[in-house]
C-alpha cells in the first residue's frame, strides 16, 4: 500500500536542460535562453523549479547578473 | 596576452557614425598598447532594460580584444571618463567565439522567434511553480493524505 501510494506522487525526474549533447551555452548575450529561467517579476527562478544543476545554476545566475547589469534584462517588473 | 569581450553602451543621441568613432579611438588606444580589436560587433540603438542615467536607449557595441592588463585598464578609464558611455563590462574569455554572437542572430530570425520563446517560457514557469511545491510537501505529511489522493488520482 505505502509503495503504491508513493507511486501516485512520483514524477520523472527532469534532468538539466544544460548537461547532455547539443546542450546550449550559458551566455549572457544569449537573451532569449536566460528569458527561459526568469520570472515574469524578473526574479531568477530557482533551479529546484527548473532542475538546472547547482553548478550551471551558478553560471546562469552571474550570466543573468551581467546582462541585467548592460540593461539587458530587468531588475525588476513592475 | 589576453582575451577579452568588452561591451559599452554610448548615449541615445550620438549618431551611429560617431558611436563607430568612438570604437575606432579605442582600437587606436589599444593598439598604443600592442592590443587589437579582433572582433566589433555593432548591435545598434536597443532599448535599455531600466533608465541609465535617465536614458532609456543605448547603441551597445561588443568588442572582442586580445591585450595586455595596460591596454584594457586604459580604455576602461577612458569609457568611465566619456560622458557619452552609459555602461561598459569587460570579461575575460579563454577564447574568441565564431561566428555572430547570439544577440546578432536573434536579429537575423526576425521578430517573430523572439516573440513566440518569451511567451512560452513564461507560461511554462508559472505552470511549475504552481505545481511543484505541492509534490514537496505532500509526501512528508504522512501516508494518510497520500493515500488518500492516490485514490482521487486513481
Amino acid at each position: 500500500m505505502a509503495t503504491s501510494a508513493r507511486r501516485a506522487f512520483f514524477r520523472r525526474r527532469k534532468s538539466c536542460p544544460f548537461s547532455g549533447p547539443n546542450a546550449p551555452q550559458i551566455d549572457y548575450k544569449d537573451l532569449r535562453l536566460l528569458q527561459r529561467f526568469i520570472s515574469e517579476r524578473g526574479k531568477m527562478v530557482p533551479s529546484r523549479i527548473t532542475a538546472v544543476s547547482s553548478k550551471k545554476q551558478r553560471e546562469l545566475a552571474t550570466a543573468i547578473k551581467r546582462a541585467r547589469f548592460l540593461g539587458l534584462l530587468p531588475y525588476v517588473i513592475r | 596576452m589576453s582575451y577579452y569581450e568588452t561591451v559599452f553602451i554610448v548615449r541615445q543621441d550620438m549618431s551611429p557614425s560617431q558611436v563607430e568613432a568612438m570604437a575606432d579611438s579605442y582600437a587606436e588606444v589599444l593598439s598604443q598598447y600592442e592590443g587589437s580589436v579582433i572582433k566589433r560587433e555593432m548591435w545598434g540603438l536597443r532599448n535599455l532594460a531600466f533608465r541609465i542615467n535617465k536614458n532609456r536607449k543605448g547603441h551597445y557595441v561588443m568588442m572582442h580584444i586580445d591585450t595586455p592588463p595596460a591596454g584594457l585598464n586604459e580604455i576602461e578609464r577612458q569609457m568611465r571618463l566619456s560622458e557619452d558611455v552609459l555602461r561598459y563590462m569587460s570579461v575575460r574569455v579563454e577564447e574568441v567565439p565564431e561566428g555572430p554572437s547570439p544577440m546578432l542572430q536573434q536579429r537575423e530570425r526576425g521578430e517573430r522567434a523572439p516573440r513566440e520563446g518569451r511567451g512560452e517560457g513564461r507560461g511554462r514557469d508559472r505552470e511549475d511553480r504552481e505545481e511543484r511545491p505541492r509534490r514537496e510537501e505532500r509526501p512528508q505529511e504522512g501516508e494518510n493524505v497520500a493515500a488518500s489522493s492516490a485514490a482521487e488520482g486513481v
